[in-house]
């Protein structure tokens, strides 16, 4: 018990080390870029990464919970595209005998939201109840969801009718006040994140299972619900990410949302969640996605590297973020 | 995939196969992306035909997803179904040309598509694209559209030997015009890869004439990016392939898009034909057989538009 004292008292001294630390990053990233390019802070610019992060931000917000739990969800990308598939399928279906208008979106954002939920709870339910390792379910989830929009799409590509993504279209590129829909959705979801997981019991379950589950199963926390909830909730912000996505292009292929699983964990481990689940930040999982998404833009925005080192470049800052927000190599 | 390839030799060996059958692999990558969706589309339709109008011709078609599948594929082949002939599009060069020369060695006829193999020789017959043809016929129309002094960006693909080829017969057939290439980044035949890169260029170039986008997957992007930057009057894109979205706005006279070039999918539909003629008639077939890459206007668009193909 003492050591366990004093470990945690060496902590608490760190936590503002932990937490400034991917801030620090991104400030970095955001004077480099500044330096480098005049535009970089332009409206224009700064409104295009923030949209366009918002639907890995969406879906890291939903990964924070899982991984907090100490799950793990690699299904994400495969069906944010499968997603994607079946709501351009159901809306171009729906236009003959609905016609032109809102209704058809409307249904097909439901349609988006319900295919997002179920998918989180047959992961959830494999997980929970079959009891199969999470990394085993999603990884064949993720497969199969791959399969299926490259078999609905015909190994091409599916294309929202022309006139519907017309209708369509302002959920991305529209927005109230010069701030577009997505990045209002994504600081949406980011806020209720933040408040459900420090505020809430549902937050302070997670959290409980991810550091211990015999205990938290003692201390009568209903451990497959929440773990369940968690995969269901994933699920419900994948359906919603994609909802903002297909009015951007209008366009599922087996293409869409390749990779979108591996952002979503880097920015939560940027971000200062615990890979092995036990404790978790979702506003560091905000700060983990913008980092992600300004290297990018900074990458595009200049000529200094080669654009074959890109990956490595992207490599390089994650792994800075990860060693300043763990206080240093010295901490060991 | 091989679960499917060994129902289809199963179901296909359950049927009385008439005595003196040819059989003709076709082992192609899986439809993955766009163009490789329509490469699929062909090779089951020219198969569907084939086997209509030459009942003694029989035919095996795999899809691999990865070049350790395609070469497992192709083994299966020469195993199961002891094949007369074999059309293969290889995933990458280095990892199919050993076992393709195996094939090859053992008497089988052997057509190869697109990619070549990185040895010379071992192919009987050869079809591909014209991947030079391709970069300079879109330079040759952005040198001759364009005035000196005229600021393009490119898109360019997957890093590859596809893509660098095409890049330098471009940059070739830009010398000399005076057109500056601003920026050249990678848009991995992506959609929404290509929508960042273009976002980010529009951003970081007050003035922009023209992209080339090399691909119509990312012109499909990067056209978003631009009408959303409100630049659509300021400049147009030259994409590449013929997927058939583009070939109608072409067709349709649209300002922003006045020209493609082809790179078609349908090549392995020659390929599957020539080698099937081998077996049905005294054409010779062996050599190579390069389709050019031809610039799609307003006014041929209608002949390379394929209302069925995905692609």
């Amino acid at each position: 018990m003492t050591t366990v004292d004093t470990r945690k008292a060496a902590p608490r001294r760190r936590v503002n080390l932990h937490a400034i630390g991917p801030l620090a990053a991104l400030v970095v990233l955001l004077l480099i870029g500044m330096a480098l390019n005049d535009n970089f802070l332009s409206y224009g610019n700064l409104t295009n990464v923030l949209a366009r992060s918002a639907f890995i931000g969406i879906i890291a917000v939903g990964m924070t919970f899982v991984i907090t739990s100490g799950g793990l969800d690699l299904s994400v990308g495969s069906m944010a595209a499968f997603v994607a598939g079946v709501m351009i399928l159901t809306m171009n279906a729906l236009l003959p005998t609905m016609g032109l208008g809102v209704g058809v979106i409307l249904v097909g954002i439901l349609v988006g939201l319900l295919t997002g939920l179920f998918g989180g709870a047959i992961n959830g339910l494999l997980i929970t109840r079959g009891r199969i390792e999470a990394f085993i379910v999603t990884l064949g989830t993720m497969g199969i969801y791959r399969s299926l929009i490259t078999w609905l799409a015909d190994g091409g590509t599916l294309s929202l009718n022309y006139e519907l993504s017309g209708v369509y279209r302002p959920v991305y590129y529209g927005g109230i006040l010069g701030i577009s829909w997505p990045i209002l959705v994504f600081a949406l979801v980011a806020i209720g994140g933040e408040i459900v997981m420090r505020h809430t019991r549902f937050g302070r379950h997670c959290a409980a299972i991810g550091s211990n589950e015999q205990v938290a199963k003692y201390s009568a926390v209903n451990v497959m619900r929440v773990r369940m909830a968690t995969y269901v909730l994933l699920g419900i912000l994948v359906g919603v990410a994609t909802v903002m996505y297909v009015p951007r292009l209008g366009s599922a292929s087996a293409a869409t949302g390749v990779l979108w699983e591996l952002e979503a964990i880097a920015a939560v481990i940027i971000g200062g969640t615990m890979l092995k689940g036990g404790f978790g930040r979702v506003w560091g999982t905000v700060v983990g996605v913008l980092i992600l998404g300004f290297i990018g833009n900074i990458l595009n925005l200049t000529d200094l590297v080669s654009p074959y080192l890109n990956g490595a470049i992207q490599g390089v800052i994650i792994i800075l973020a990860v060693v300043l927000q763990r206080g240093g190599l010295k901490a060991h | 995939m091989t679960i499917r390839a060994i129902l289809t030799t199963t179901a296909l060996l359950a049927l009385a196969v008439p005595a003196g059958a040819e059989t003709i692999g076709i082992s192609i990558p899986a439809a993955t992306h766009g163009w490789a969706g329509g490469l699929n589309y062909h090779a089951q339709a020219s198969v569907a035909r084939l086997e209509e109008q030459f009942p003694d011709l029989d035919f095996v078609l795999a899809t691999a997803s990865d070049p350790a599948k395609q070469v497992s594929d192709i083994e299966d082949m020469v195993a199961t179904r002891n094949i007369d002939a074999l059309v293969v599009l290889p995933f990458e060069s280095e990892p199919l040309t050993a076992p393709v020369a195996r094939v090859a060695d053992s008497g089988t006829f052997v057509t190869v598509v697109d990619r070549g193999l990185s040895q010379d020789g071992i192919e009987d017959l050869y079809v591909a694209g014209d991947n030079v043809g391709f970069g300079r016929v879109a330079g040759e129309y952005f040198a001759e559209n364009l005035e000196d002094g005229a600021k393009i960006v490119v898109l360019r693909g997957i890093a590859s030997t596809v893509d660098n080829e095409r890049v330098e017969a471009f940059n070739a057939a830009l010398e000399g015009s005076g057109i500056e290439v601003l920026g050249m980044e990678h848009g991995n035949w992506n959609r929404d890869t290509s929508f960042t890169v273009m976002q980010d260029y529009l951003s970081r170039f007050p003035e922009i004439d023209a992209v080339w986008a090399a691909d119509d997957d990312m012109a499909t992007g990067a056209l978003q990016a631009i009408e959303q930057a409100g630049r659509s009057d300021e400049m147009w894109v030259v994409g590449g392939a013929g997927m058939k979205e583009i070939v109608a706005r072409i067709r349709d006279n649209d300002k922003m898009l006045p020209v493609d070039v082809t790179y078609p999918p349908a090549m392995i539909a020659t390929a599957i034909e020539l080698t099937a003629m081998r077996f049905t008639s005294p054409a010779p077939v062996t050599g190579r057989f390069i389709i050019g890459s031809e610039l799609i206007t307003p006014d041929n668009a209608e002949s390379y538009y394929f209302e069925d193909s995905p692609f």
